[in-house]
């Protein structure tokens, strides 16, 4: 790990791969609530378009990239609200796009997978002054866009101007695609938004900690990945997106187990259970004196020591034993 | 136009049509501060349709609606309204009771800002109330159908509103919790709280309502004391919570099952 860290496009690298798994969950989480986890697919399209035109022009290719993505989300969502489209036009779109700014296969490589050595300083710049937007927006106006995610209609009840928060989220989302591109690649970037989300849900419950746990995975996974893929020399984007995926293997059984001990933990338990020993119930005629030792065995409860005493718990009171 | 002081809701002359079929035609309706109003109908009748216009979740084609005095358009005042809705998306899972009834605060709560502690408080109190107290921290896909209802109903009045707008709320809970949300809605309405309540079936919440409106075929056809409807009877023979069969009781006996808490089993 010291190795690595020499390296400056590696430190810039393994910034670029820390933020990414940073916003990448983050803003996903509401992508998935609102159903749209196919969304970072189809603007993966449009930032490959915004590719083929900074090469085009010979400009920088995430700026342009980030401008058309957004632009994309925009337009898609605003069809999507006046019912005029449903999200699979807006992919065809995006498709369509990069077909006529005339990108072929070659050259696309390294953003269609990552590609770690290619983050200059001017990118890590531009990468970590967005990522803190996103950050900012998605984790302070949680409440506000979870509940314009997950019921619209209510949230409108609530005075919320929904469809700005709509147009908040796949702009954020088209942000986070053409980041990623240095680091997962455009293709893999759907999955490093979705798959540590699904993750998350099986292993804690409720949505602002499942937003917590899928940023936890989603920086694991991305950091993660970015360092074997230096020892190994492969691409990125792969190694990131396949441990996010074993995290999620690996939360289903966890997940299983998980609500084993939250059903266990309903059960009603023998010890402190305050009603019973409310009902003051005094045992039979008993000449026997149980203490330390008597043949009997002891178990603490609460603040008093009762003695199991044929299938029954006795506790010292007064002049007699209770049933405990 | 003037609306009188005191008219927390107010719909003229309402026209929706849903997909270029008229859903609605011509409605009014009107919630007087601290009145409860019935909206009765059957399936189809336009109800939860006049619910859903009147807070502005779906276009009118023609009429008005006005809000605590505010046209429709110009309403920013959200936190005065609490609105239990027939479904909701909230009960597709992913989120614990107190997230989901936490939403019911949002009208109240500023940007960027940690949820205060009176806001915390208003979501307890409000779970409490309606007796989820210890699911409070379960997902809300793992509740009954009837215990989700009632989350739906602790969003609502988490927010502490002045009219609650309510699509059939006890729909799907169970009896001994119609009753206690009942007793909910008394304490409420004799607080001053307003409210418009769709029904299926008049059951436990009976004895609060002031009025009803009934609606058929996207009009109104009546508009008055509950009692009064036997005298529709016959106009609106047929609808489940008025005529029960062919041995239906006498009209004089519609008041009393109407009034006296009947409900299906």
């Amino acid at each position: 790990m010291i190795e690595i860290l020499s390296y400056p496009f590696m430190q810039r690298a393994l910034i670029a791969a820390l933020l990414t798994g940073l916003i990448a969950p983050a803003i996903g989480t509401y992508v998935v609530q609102r159903r749209l986890s196919l969304l970072g697919d189809g603007l993966g399209h449009v930032a490959l378009a915004g590719v083929g035109l900074a090469l085009l022009t010979g400009t920088a290719p995430i700026p342009i990239a980030v401008v058309a993505c957004i632009a994309g989300a925009v337009v898609v969502e605003i069809l999507r609200q006046r019912g005029k489209a449903s999200g699979d036009v807006g992919l065809a779109a995006g498709v369509f796009l990069s077909g006529i700014s005339g990108v072929g296969a070659a050259g696309l490589t390294q953003y269609l997978f990552g590609s770690l050595t290619t983050v200059t300083p001017n990118d890590l710049t531009l990468i970590a002054l967005l990522a803190v937007v996103i950050l900012v927006i998605t984790l302070g106006l949680a409440p506000q866009l979870y509940a314009v995610s997950t019921d619209e209609e209510f949230a409108r009840t609530q005075g919320l101007r929904v469809r700005l928060y709509h147009i908040t989220v796949v702009s954020l989302a088209a942000v986070t695609v053409a980041l990623a591109m240095r680091t997962v690649g455009l293709l893999l970037v759907s999955a490093l938004m979705v798959v540590p989300v699904a993750a998350a849900r099986n292993l804690v419950r409720g949505f602002t900690s499942g937003l917590g746990c899928a940023i936890a995975i989603g920086v694991a996974t991305a950091v993660g990945g970015a360092a074997a893929s230096f020892y190994i020399n492969a691409a990125p984007g792969a190694f990131i997106v396949l441990l996010a995926i074993g995290f999620f293997v690996l939360s289903w059984p966890l997940s299983y187990l998980v609500r084993r001990r939250r059903a266990a933990a309903v059960l009603p338990e023998l010890v402190d259970d305050d009603e019973l020993v409310a009902a003051h119930m005094v045992t039979e005629s008993h000449p026997h004196r149980h203490a330390p030792g008597c043949g009997h065995p002891a178990v603490q409860h609460g603040d008093h020591t009762d003695f199991i005493h044929e299938g029954h718990r006795h506790a010292a009171h007064a002049d007699h034993y209770d049933e405990h | 136009m003037l609306v009188e002081t005191g008219t927390v809701l107010a719909a003229e002359d309402l026209t929706v049509e849903l997909g270029g079929l008229p859903v609605l035609r011509g409605v009014g309706i009107a919630v007087r501060a601290g009145e409860a109003v019935a909206l009765l109908g059957g399936n189809g009748s336009g109800k939860s349709t006049l619910v859903r216009t009147v807070l502005g979740l779906l276009p009118h084609q023609r009429g008005t609606v006005r809000l605590f005095g505010s046209p429709l358009r110009d309403f920013r005042d959200w936190s005065r309204i609490g609105y239990v809705p027939q479904r909701s998306a909230a009960l597709f899972g992913g989120s614990k009771v107190k997230e989901v009834v936490a939403a019911g605060r949002l009208a109240r709560r500023r940007l960027f800002r940690p949820l205060p502690r009176a806001d915390r408080d208003a979501v307890r109190t409000a779970i409490t109330l309606v007796g989820l107290a210890e699911q409070r921290n379960a997902d809300i896909a793992e509740l009954s159908g009837g215990q989700q209802q009632r989350a739906l109903i602790a969003r609502a009045l988490a927010g502490e509103p002045d009219l609650l707008v309510l699509d059939e709320p006890i729909s799907g809970v169970d009896l001994e919790h119609q009753r206690v949300l009942a007793d909910v809605l008394a304490g409420l309405l004799s607080a001053g709280t307003s409210a418009l309540v769709v029904l299926h079936d008049v059951g436990p919440l009976g004895s609060l309502l002031d009025r009803a409106v009934v609606l058929s075929d996207g009009r109104v056809v009546h508009d008055g004391a509950l009692g009064d409807l036997g005298q529709h009877r016959r106009r609106l023979g047929g609808h489940e919570y008025l005529d029960h069969g062919p041995a239906a009781a006498p009209d004089h006996d519609d008041r009393e099952r109407l009034l006296g808490g009947a409900v299906e089993p």
